[in-house]
């Protein structure tokens, strides 16, 4: 992990549009990113790995923990409701306390964008996998939506672990990767991200610097 | 969507004239061409105008050397220059979709007449 990555934890506040330049409808996601607290710097010596802890969001003092709350008051910052880890290779640039704003981000820079996407209770195979399903009409009977086959005979006398079938979806971690940033809006603590991102509107996400996409598209410069 | 309105209240026009279905409006769209950019007029009929806030879009209608044309526009693009109202339609439809299938005059729109107070702009 060479590269300078730049993180922030916000919410998702939902989608919208706004016009380009050009005068096009471009689809965004707004999100209110930051501000976040530097709460712990992670460095080879000590923890094997270079890293920078952050901190988001206001939680009730009394509700921390008092080894949490040792924890913030180290990095002498407010107690935080969602911490997450930066894996950057420039952490010891950071320094505890230090506050991260969405200027941090430029319009135009790729982005990854990490939620829970929305949970879709127990789905069938149709849903979860994108099966196709059995045919409407030559005699299939009360089977439209169903798997078909999952598996043969008294050879392998089984069914072979992880074959794809119904089952709990949604509700886990997702990364959405190379979203275009449209907009930052630092008076606000906004970023307005090109697309769709996971998750509820309202729920945690992060968003870190473009893992791949290279020179061109991880600097945003 | 409310809290999202002060994002796109910064992308909403002011300027835009009230204007709905059955109105013949001349619509001033900006023309990029090259790095030449000119405004062109598209005159024609409201016949649709649907969704609300920032995704607002209306639909103008005009026959073209005896072809239908149809451009939706987003209310608020600022690829509009202006808009002028040319006439009120008095109509009975808030989608007049059934222009499309009448010609020549049979598709005009009786003109809206104002009943009450006349001294009063339109």
């Amino acid at each position: 992990m060479a590269k300078q990555i730049k993180g922030l934890l916000g919410e998702k506040l939902g989608m919208t549009q706004v016009f380009d330049e050009a005068g096009r409808v471009v689809p965004v996601t707004v999100l209110r990113a930051g501000p976040c607290v530097v709460t712990q710097v992670r460095t080879p010596q000590t923890d094997g790995y270079a890293a920078v802890q952050i901190g988001y969001g206001a939680i009730d003092p009394r509700k921390v923990n008092k080894p949490l709350a040792g924890h913030f008051r180290r990095a002498g910052v407010t107690p935080r409701r969602y911490l997450a880890e930066v894996r950057t290779a420039d952490a010891t640039e950071y320094t505890l306390g230090q506050e991260l704003t969405v200027d941090i981000f430029t319009p135009g820079q790729r982005v990854d964008v990490v939620g829970t996407s929305k949970g879709k209770g127990f789905a069938g195979v149709m849903k979860r996998h994108n099966f196709r399903g059995l045919p409407d009409s030559h005699g299939t009977e009360r089977k439209h939506r169903s798997p078909g086959s999952i598996g043969a005979c008294a050879t392998p006398g089984r069914v072979f672990k992880g074959l794809r079938m119904a089952g709990r979806m949604g509700g886990r971690r997702v990364t959405v990767q190379n979203l275009t940033v449209q907009a930052v809006k630092p008076e606000e603590n906004l970023l307005l991200i090109k697309g769709a991102v996971p998750g509820n509107n309202g729920t945690l996400v992060y968003v870190h610097t473009a893992a791949k996409g290279g020179v061109d598209g991880g600097s945003g410069a | 969507m409310h809290t999202l309105d002060t994002v796109d209240a910064s992308s909403l026009r002011t300027d835009i004239p009230d204007f709905r279905p059955g109105d013949t409006l001349k619509v001033h769209v900006k023309v990029v061409e090259g790095n030449r950019s000119r405004i062109q007029v598209f005159q024609g009929v409201v016949i649709r105008r649907q969704g609300s806030g920032i995704r607002e879009t209306f639909t103008v209608r005009k026959v073209s050397f005896g072809v239908g044309v149809e451009r939706t526009f987003p209310v608020h693009t600022p690829v509009i220059d202006k808009i002028e109202v040319v006439t009120r339609g008095h109509v009975r439809r808030a989608k007049l979709y059934y222009l499309r299938e009448l010609r020549g005059k049979a598709a005009k729109i009786r003109e809206k007449r104002e009943y009450r107070d006349t001294s009063s702009e339109q």
